[in-house]
C-alpha cells in the first residue's frame, strides 16, 4: 500500500466536517426525478438500427446449423450475426472463459443465445427471428445439482481438463475441526438450502454501439463494470482496446445482475461494425430473466461445536452450489460462500469444503451479497439453535463469540475497525429485545441474526500491480471542480461520494463539482461496481487526488496573503484569512491564483489496497481493507391457520465506518433489508420440469409491493476505520446478510419451528407446524 | 419491450356502431375496454386481434345507477376503483365491492372495468407467457398447441377463472346484459359459464356486455369476499370466494350463496354447503357449527389444480381457512378477507 492510499479519518481541516455526515442531495437526484437523466434506451442516434436476440427453447443442445439467409433476405433487416462470427469466448473472471456471445457449439440453457438480427425497427428485427431456422441435437438436460455433482456425461462444458460438470471445487480447512467434536458440550448439525432469487432491477439491460468513421466503436452499456466489459470488447471483437470506448449512462439498478459482460455488449458492438450502423438492443423483462446471474441456490451442510457457554470452538461446512450453466464469477462465488463467514465469531477452527456445480439454468452469478447471504442464513439459524439449546439469549451468544476489532480472522483475514457489538445493543435496544424476546404470545416472535461484508477485496479480478481506482481532478477558471472517475454509480450513489469527499477536501459546497464516471475515453481505470468496492476504493482515490489540488490551493493563497499555511481556512466555497478575519476571498479567486503560480490545475489521484489475505490458494479472495458489520432484530407475525409470515418489522444497525452521507446509508440498510425479507417469504426464480422459467415476469415473479414491505428502522454504527475515506466502509450488501436468519429466528420465537429451507412459503410453515404438533 | 402485433382501432361511439364494427371484417376483432387483460395478452401473442375496437367512447356502457325498482345498473365499463369506491354498492353488495377492492393493483383498477373483470379470460401457468416461452415447451390446446401441461395427457383445458368480481355477481344473482348482431339480451350471470379453458362462457367474443344489473337486496343482507394470494396487491387469486347471506328481522339466514374462483374454468358455487346456512343465527352455536360444515364441504368441492401458479395442495388447504373467514366477515359485516 502507497502513502497516497491512507488519508486518516479525521476532517482536513480543523473546522471539522462541513459536507461529510451531512444529509446532501445526491447529484443526480434531480435528474432522475425530473426524466432529464439519461439512460442506455434514450440513447437515439441518426440511422440506428434495432437488433433482437434469437433464444434456444431447448435446456441442452447440439447447435448443428444455423441458417439465415430467409431472415437476410426480409426488407428491412440490415445485419444478422451467428456465433461463428464472434468465436472467441469470454466471462468476468479470466480463468474460466465460458461463454459466447451467440452459441457456437451448443446451448445450455432455455433461453441461451443462438443468432441476433439488426433492423429498421424492433418489430422487423423480431420478424426476421422466426425466418432463423436452428436445427438442434437435444442433449439430456441436468437440471438438479445433486444429479450434476455425480453425472460427468453430458458435460454441459466440454473441452475443459476436468471431464464433469463440476465448475469450481474448494476445500480449505483452518485448525483442526474434527479434534473439536471430542469434549464439544454441544455438537449441531443440520441441513440447510438456498433457493433461487434474482435481481429484478429496475431498467432492463441495453446495449447501443456506434461505430465511428475514424475506425473507433463506441458503446453504451447499462453495465455496473465499463473496465471489463471494455476488456472483454477488445479480446472478442479482436479490436485494439484503445479503438473501443466504453460508456455508462445513467443506470437503472444493477445489484449484481450487470456485473458481467453480457451477449448484448458485443452483438451490439459486432453487428455496428459489420452494418456500419448505430445498433440498439433493449432486453424484455423476460431476457432479463434468462440473463439472470441472481443468488446462487445453494444446499448446505454445517456442524457446529460449542461449549456450554456459548463459546463456538468450530464449524465444519459442506456446500453444493448450484452454479447454472455458465462460470460467470463462480470461482470467487465458490471462495465467498466459505471464506466470508468467519467474523463477527471467531470460529478456532473452521473448514468448508464448496462445490459449485454446472446445470442447464439460467447462470447464476454475483446478487447483492455475493455468495455470502446463503452461508449466513445457515450458520445464524444454526447459531440461534445452539443458543436456545443451550439456554443462552441469542443476543448474548453472539456477543460472547464476538471476534473483536484489530484482529485476524481464522482464514486470515485482517479485520480493523469493528462496530458490530453496538449494532447488537441498538438492536436489541430498538426492539425491546430483554422486555419482549421469548414472552410474545404465540404466533409473533422476535429473532435476531449479525453478519459482515467486504468493503470491496484485494482480488482484481485479473491480476495487475496498478491501482484499483484511479481519479483525475480538474479545475477550471469558473470555480468548477471535474472529476473524472471509472466508478459506476448504479444507483447506490458512488458519483455522489465523490462529488462530498472531493468538495469536503477543496473547502466547496457539492454543487461545485462535477462528477463525470464510467466513460473509458474520459475517466481513469476502476474496475466497477461489485463487492462494495466504490465508496471505499474510489473514495479513496478521490480524496488522495483532492488533497494534493488543496495543497496546492492553500499554497497559493498563503503566498497571496503572505501568511502561514496553516492560517488559510478552505470552507464552503470561500477562503479565509484565520489570522486576520476581516480577510476572506472566493473559492473562484483562489483557483485563480493557484492556476498563476502552479500553472493549469489538476491532479490524479489512486488506491491500492494493502497486501490482505491468508497465504494460501485463493487466500486473497474474500480478504478486504475493511470490512462492514450489521445487527438485525425482526418482528414476525405467524398466522398459524394460513401459514403465511408477515414480517412486521426489522431493525437494522449496520456499522459502515463513517457515514459520508447518512441518508444514502439508511438509504442502503433499508434497501438491502427489503431485498432479504423478500427472499425470505416471496421471491423465487424458479424453473419449472422442463428447465424453464417458471413465470419470467414482474407479475409471476413476486417482489414485494410496498404493501408487503416490513416497517424498517435503520439505525448507523460509526466504527471509523483507519483506512476507508474518512473512515468509511461499506453500506451497499452488508445489510441485506443477517435480515433473512433474523427473520427465520423470530419464527421460531413465535411458533417454534426452525426453518431450514428458504423460501419460508405458508406451505412450509403449516408443514412443520403439524410436525410440532406430532411430537409433541 | 414486449411489442403489440399490429391492428386498426376503432372507436364507436353507440353499441350498435360497436357491434358493427366487430362484425364487419373477416379476421378476429377484440373489444378493448380498459385493456389490462387485452395489452398484456396481446403482447404474448394469446390474441393477435386485426382490429380492437375500443369502447370508450360509448357513454351508455358507463355509469352506476339505481333503477326504480331498487336495482342496481352498473355500465360494464365502469372502472374497478369506480365499483370499489361507491359507497351505495358497498352498503348494498359488500361482497362485489370488496372483490372490486382486491383486484389487481391501484393503477390497473384505474383502467380496468367492471366488465372486463367479468369478460376475463382465463388464466394458466403454461399458457399466460410470452410466445417464446410457450414455444418452448410446444404450446399447448389453449393456445397454438394441442397438448396439456396441468394435467398431462388430458384433453380439456382447466385454465382457471380467475376474475375476482365473477363469484360476486354470482352470489348476487347478477344479471347480464349484452349487445350482439340481432340486439340485445339479458341472462343471469350463473347461465354465462362453460367448464371449458378455452373459452368459458356461452357467449362469442363477439358480444358485447353491456352492464351489469344487480337486484334489490334483502332487508338485511351481508356479503364478503376472501382472496388468498403471494402478494397484498397486483397478483390475480389463488383462490376466491364470495358470500352472500340474507337474514330476516330476528336474524336468522334465509337464504345464501356462496360462489368460489380461481379453481378450473368457471366460477364454481356451493350451493349444497349454502344450504347448511339457511336456518342457522349468526351470533349462536347453530350459525358457528354450520361455518365448520360448510367450510368442510367447500374443502371437498373446490379442487385446485396445478392450472395457475402457486402450489395447488396449500391453495386447497386454504378452501376452508378463507371459506371460514369469509362467512364469518360476511356475517358480522366485516371482510375483505385478505392477508393485508
Amino acid at each position: 500500500m502507497a502513502a497516497r492510499d491512507q488519508h486518516g479519518s479525521e476532517a482536513p481541516g480543523d473546522q471539522g466536517f462541513r459536507v461529510v455526515g451531512k444529509e446532501n442531495r445526491k447529484v443526480d437526484g434531480l435528474a432522475k426525478a425530473t426524466g432529464e437523466a439519461i439512460y442506455t434506451d434514450d440513447i437515439m442516434l441518426p440511422g440506428m438500427l434495432h437488433a433482437k436476440m434469437l433464444r434456444s427453447p431447448h435446456a441442452h443442445a447440439r447447435v448443428l446449423s444455423v441458417d439465415t439467409s430467409k431472415a437476410e433476405a426480409l426488407e428491412g433487416v440490415v445485419g444478422v450475426l451467428v456465433g461463428a462470427e464472434l468465436p472467441i469466448r469470454y466471462g468476468v473472471i479470466p480463468w474460466t472463459p465460458d461463454e459466447n456471445a451467440l452459441a457456437t457449439d451448443k446451448v445450455r440453457f432455455i433461453g441461451d443465445e443462438v443468432a441476433a438480427v439488426a433492423a429498421v425497427d424492433e418489430d422487423t428485427a423480431l420478424e426476421a427471428l422466426d425466418l432463423i431456422e436452428v436445427e438442434y441435437e437435444i442433449l439430456e438436460a441436468i437440471l438438479d445439482p445433486q444429479k450434476a455433482l455425480v453425472t460427468p456425461e453430458p458435460a454441459i462444458h466440454e473441452g475443459r481438463k476436468r471431464r464433469d460438470n463440476i465448475s469450481k471445487h474448494v476445500d480449505l480447512e483452518f485448525g483442526d475441526v474434527d479434534a473439536q467434536l471430542e469434549g464439544a458440550d454441544i455438537v449441531l448439525e443440520e441441513d440447510y438450502s438456498f433457493h433461487s432469487t434474482t435481481h429484478a432491477p429496475m431498467e432492463p439491460h441495453c446495449a447501443v454501439a456506434q461505430p465511428n468513421s475514424n475506425g473507433r466503436l463506441t458503446l453504451w452499456s447499462s453495465t455496473q463494470i465499463t473496465h471489463y466489459v471494455h476488456r472483454a470488447l477488445s479480446r472478442v471483437l479482436e479490436l485494439d482496446p484503445a479503438r473501443i470506448r466504453v460508456i455508462q449512462p445513467c443506470l437503472g439498478g444493477g445489484f449484481g445482475g450487470k456485473s458481467d459482460p453480457f451477449s448484448l455488449e458485443f452483438v451490439v458492438a459486432k453487428l455496428a461494425l459489420k452494418t456500419g450502423r448505430p445498433v440498439k438492443m433493449l432486453w424484455t423483462r423476460e431476457e432479463v430473466f434468462y440473463a439472470h446471474r441472481g443468488r446462487h441456490p445453494m444446499q448446505m451442510h454445517y456442524r457446529t461445536t460449542a461449549k456450554k457457554d456459548g463459546t463456538i470452538t468450530s464449524v465444519d461446512a459442506k456446500l453444493l452450489i448450484d452454479g447454472g450453466s455458465y462460470s460467470s464469477f463462480g470461482l470467487v462465488t465458490t471462495y465467498y460462500s466459505g471464506q466470508l463467514l468467519t467474523g463477527p465469531y471467531n470460529f478456532p477452527n473452521y473448514r468448508f469444503d464448496s462445490t459449485r456445480v454446472f446445470t442447464n439454468k439460467p447462470p447464476n452469478g454475483p446478487k447483492r451479497g455475493h455468495g455470502s447471504v446463503q452461508p449466513r442464513f445457515a450458520f445464524e439459524v444454526q447459531l440461534d439453535e445452539i443458543a436456545n439449546r443451550l439456554g443462552i439469549d441469542p443476543i448474548e451468544i453472539r456477543r460472547r463469540n464476538f471476534i473483536g476489532a484489530d484482529t485476524e480472522t481464522v482464514n486470515g483475514q485482517r479485520i480493523s475497525s469493528n462496530g458490530f457489538m453496538q449494532c447488537l445493543d441498538e438492536v436489541e435496544d430498538a426492539s425491546d429485545w430483554k422486555a419482549r424476546h421469548g414472552k410474545l404470545p404465540h404466533g409473533r416472535g422476535l429473532g435476531v441474526a449479525g453478519s459482515m461484508y467486504i468493503s470491496g477485496t484485494n482480488y482484481p479480478v485479473y491480476p495487475n500491480k496498478m491501482p484499483q481506482a484511479g481519479v483525475q481532478l480538474k479545475i477550471d477558471r469558473s470555480g468548477l471542480v471535474t472529476v473524472f472517475t471509472g466508478g459506476n454509480d448504479i444507483g447506490q450513489g458512488s458519483n455522489s461520494m465523490v462529488a462530498y469527499l472531493v468538495a469536503e477536501e477543496l473547502g466547496l459546497l457539492p454543487t461545485s463539482i462535477h462528477v463525470v464516471s464510467a466513460d473509458t475515453d474520459l475517466c481513469p481505470v476502476d474496475l466497477g461496481a461489485y463487492s462494495s468496492r466504490v465508496t471505499f476504493m474510489v473514495g479513496n482515490a478521490a480524496i488522495d487526488g483532492a488533497r494534493k489540488l488543496r495543497k496546492q490551493i492553500i499554497e497559493a493563497v498563503a503566498k497571496h496573503w503572505e501568511v502561514e499555511a496553516r492560517d488559510v481556512r478552505l470552507m464552503d466555497g470561500t477562503v479565509i484569512d484565520l489570522s486576520e478575519a476581516a480577510r476572506s476571498m472566493t473559492h473562484v479567486e483562489a483557483f485563480h491564483l493557484a492556476e498563476e503560480l502552479f500553472d493549469t490545475l489538476g491532479s490524479t489521484g489512486a488506491y491500492n489496497t494493502p497486501e490482505l489475505g491468508g497465504d494460501y490458494r485463493g487466500g486473497t479472495i474474500g480478504a478486504s481493507p475493511a470490512y462492514s458489520f450489521t445487527a438485525h432484530a425482526a418482528e414476525v407475525e405467524v398466522d398459524t391457520e394460513t401459514g403465511r409470515i408477515t414480517v412486521l418489522k426489522v431493525w437494522a444497525a449496520h456499522d459502515c465506518g463513517r457515514a459520508l452521507n447518512p441518508i444514502i446509508v439508511r438509504g442502503q440498510i433499508e434497501g438491502s433489508t427489503y431485498m432479504g425479507a423478500a427472499e425470505v417469504v416471496l421471491e423465487n426464480h424458479d424453473l419449472n420440469r422442463f428447465g424453464l422459467h417458471s413465470g419470467p415476469s414482474l407479475l409471476d415473479y413476486r417482489i414485494p409491493t410496498s404493501l408487503d414491505a416490513p416497517d424498517l428502522e435503520a439505525r448507523i454504527v460509526e466504527s471509523i476505520d483507519p483506512e476507508g475515506p474518512y473512515g468509511a466502509k461499506e453500506a451497499g450488501e452488508g445489510p441485506l446478510h443477517s435480515t433473512i436468519p433474523a427473520i427465520a429466528n423470530a419464527v421460531f420465537d413465535a411458533v417454534g419451528i426452525r426453518l431450514r429451507h428458504l423460501p419460508f412459503t405458508p406451505a412450509k410453515v403449516l408443514k412443520a407446524l403439524r410436525e410440532l404438533e406430532e411430537q409433541n | 419491450m414486449l411489442r403489440l402485433p399490429k391492428f386498426e382501432v376503432k372507436n364507436p361511439s353507440t353499441v350498435e356502431e360497436a357491434i358493427a364494427m366487430m362484425h364487419a371484417i373477416d379476421g378476429e376483432a377484440r373489444f378493448l375496454a380498459g385493456g389490462t387483460d387485452l395489452n398484456p395478452n396481446m403482447k404474448h401473442r394469446l390474441f393477435t386481434p386485426e382490429r380492437v375496437v375500443a369502447l370508450g367512447g360509448i357513454e351508455e356502457m358507463f355509469g352506476i345507477t339505481q333503477q326504480e325498482d331498487g336495482s342496481m345498473r352498473i355500465g360494464a365499463m365502469a372502472t374497478l376503483a369506480n365499483v370499489a369506491s361507491h359507497a351505495e354498492l358497498g352498503l348494498a353488495y359488500p361482497a362485489l365491492s370488496q372483490a372490486a377492492l382486491l383486484v389487481s393493483g391501484p393503477q390497473l383498477r384505474n383502467m380496468g372495468t367492471l366488465g372486463g373483470n367479468v369478460m376475463l379470460d382465463t388464466r394458466c401457468q403454461w399458457y399466460n407467457q410470452t410466445y417464446f416461452w410457450r414455444s418452448a415447451l410446444g404450446f399447448c390446446m389453449k393456445k397454438d398447441g394441442t397438448k396439456c401441461h396441468v394435467i398431462e395427457g388430458g384433453s380439456k383445458c382447466v385454465a382457471a377463472a380467475s376474475n375476482d368480481t365473477a363469484p360476486a355477481l354470482m352470489t348476487l344473482g347478477a344479471e347480464l346484459e349484452f349487445a350482439n348482431a340481432t340486439g340485445r339480451t339479458r341472462m343471469p350471470i350463473a347461465d354465462l359459464w362453460q367448464a371449458d379453458g378455452i373459452w368459458n362462457k356461452k357467449v362469442a367474443h363477439t358480444e358485447l356486455l353491456v352492464a351489469i344489473h344487480l337486484p334489490k337486496p334483502s332487508a338485511d343482507q351481508r356479503g364478503a369476499y376472501g382472496k388468498l394470494r403471494d402478494r397484498g396487491s397486483i397478483d390475480f387469486p389463488l383462490f376466491g370466494i364470495a358470500i352472500r347471506l340474507d337474514l330476516d328481522a330476528q336474524g336468522t339466514i334465509f337464504d345464501a350463496a356462496l360462489c368460489a374462483v380461481a379453481l378450473q374454468a368457471r366460477p364454481w358455487p356451493l350451493k349444497k354447503a349454502a344450504a347448511l346456512l339457511c336456518g342457522t343465527k349468526p351470533g349462536e352455536e347453530s350459525f358457528t357449527e354450520a361455518v365448520e360444515q360448510v367450510a368442510a364441504l367447500a374443502a371437498k368441492q373446490c379442487r385446485p389444480m396445478p392450472n395457475i401458479p402457486g402450489d395447488h395442495e396449500y391453495r386447497h388447504a386454504m378452501v376452508s381457512v378463507y371459506t371460514k373467514r369469509a362467512l364469518l366477515a360476511a356475517a358480522n359485516g366485516d371482510g375483505p378477507v385478505h392477508h393485508v
